[in-house]
């Protein structure tokens, strides 16, 4: 079967994120005085073939804690969206 | 002794510290391909400044993977030097060798220029050469050089004295303002626990020979060989 995943990777809670805190800013500067707080994440979309949505989550978890994410400084969420077709080339 | 320079696609200062090594401090030099999956007849590591596989991901991410890296764990769990410089400290936290992580530098630039840093602890193998709480000059150019280790962390590694080297000013205060990157602590070095492992962001390799205009960097390899030449006199 072929699936679509898409990892979401957020810097965890107290861990300084230069690049939100300078969108905030820039942001801010805009106008948009109401926002007060921005975090920047990573988003990764996998195509991938596995048995099923247990198999795929078995193999996500295990991409993600391997090589995709760092677990000292980051968390990681994702959606696994079926049926996905392969497009041909 | 004999150093081994770890080469990985994009590594921009292996030849530099090879030529430290061989040339300024005449030790006995090789340079290892990433591919090799031994670092046998070395007896300290080097892992170089650079932009290994182009930073993707996270700097040091995919670096950690190499086959040499297998090698090189190994040979830290055996108690081996290793130094890790800039990228190479960056490979070694991401490989779990040193406890942390890196994060874009707070003001979200490259920094590259000669910095300040206090020892804070002269008594290990890599710093045994500088007094204790000596200010000394090295230059750091990175993008993701900004220390992070949470609380209990940094408790940990104070009590251990693995917090070797932090940013300072010129006359040695230790605040934000001599702080070029965001770092928890100003924190530019660490060793392990057992402290066989360094990992410093500065580049004591651009600044151990007299041309240079600045040797403050040469007492780190030198400090090994004088750890290595005690072994091997106290071992007969």
């Amino acid at each position: 079967m072929e699936y679509m995943a898409k990892v979401l990777i957020k810097l965890k809670n107290g861990v300084l994120d230069p690049q939100g805190k300078t969108i905030c800013d820039s942001i801010n500067a805009l106008g948009f005085a109401g926002v007060y707080d921005v975090r920047v994440g990573k988003l990764i979309e996998l195509k991938l073939q596995g048995k099923n949505e247990k198999d795929i989550s078995k193999q996500i978890e295990r991409m993600c804690n391997k090589l995709l994410v760092n677990p000292v400084i980051e968390n990681f969420e994702y959606e696994i969206v079926g049926g996905y077709k392969r497009k041909n080339k | 002794m004999k150093f081994g320079v770890v080469v990985f696609p994009g590594s921009n200062c292996d030849h530099d510290c090879y030529h430290v090594a061989k040339d300024i401090i005449k030790q006995d030099a090789e340079l290892i391909w990433h591919k090799h999956t031994s670092v046998d007849g070395v007896d300290c590591v080097i892992l170089p400044g650079g932009f290994s596989y182009g930073d993707y991901l996270r700097a040091g991410a995919i670096a950690r993977f190499s086959p040499v890296m297998k090698a090189v764990k190994r040979f830290a769990d055996e108690g081996g030097l290793v130094i890790g410089i800039c990228n190479g400290f960056q490979i070694l936290l991401e490989s779990g060798l040193l406890p942390g992580a890196m994060i874009w530098n707070r003001d979200l630039k490259f920094v590259c220029k000669n910095v300040y840093l206090r020892v804070e602890n002269n008594n290990t193998v890599f710093t045994n050469l500088y007094k204790k709480e000596e200010i000394i000059s090295i230059p750091i150019a990175h993008f993701q050089g900004n220390y992070y280790a949470d609380g209990g962390l940094l408790n940990r590694m104070k009590d251990n004295g693995q917090i070797v080297l932090k940013y300072c000013s010129r006359e040695g205060s230790i605040n934000s303002e001599s702080n070029p990157n965001g770092s928890v602590a100003n924190i530019a070095g660490i060793v392990s626990k057992r402290g066989n492992v360094l990992g410093m962001m500065p580049h004591p390799e651009r600044c151990s020979e007299a041309v240079f205009g600045n040797t403050d960097g040469l007492r780190i390899f030198q400090s090994v060989t004088e750890h290595f030449k005690k072994n091997i006199r106290e071992a007969s």
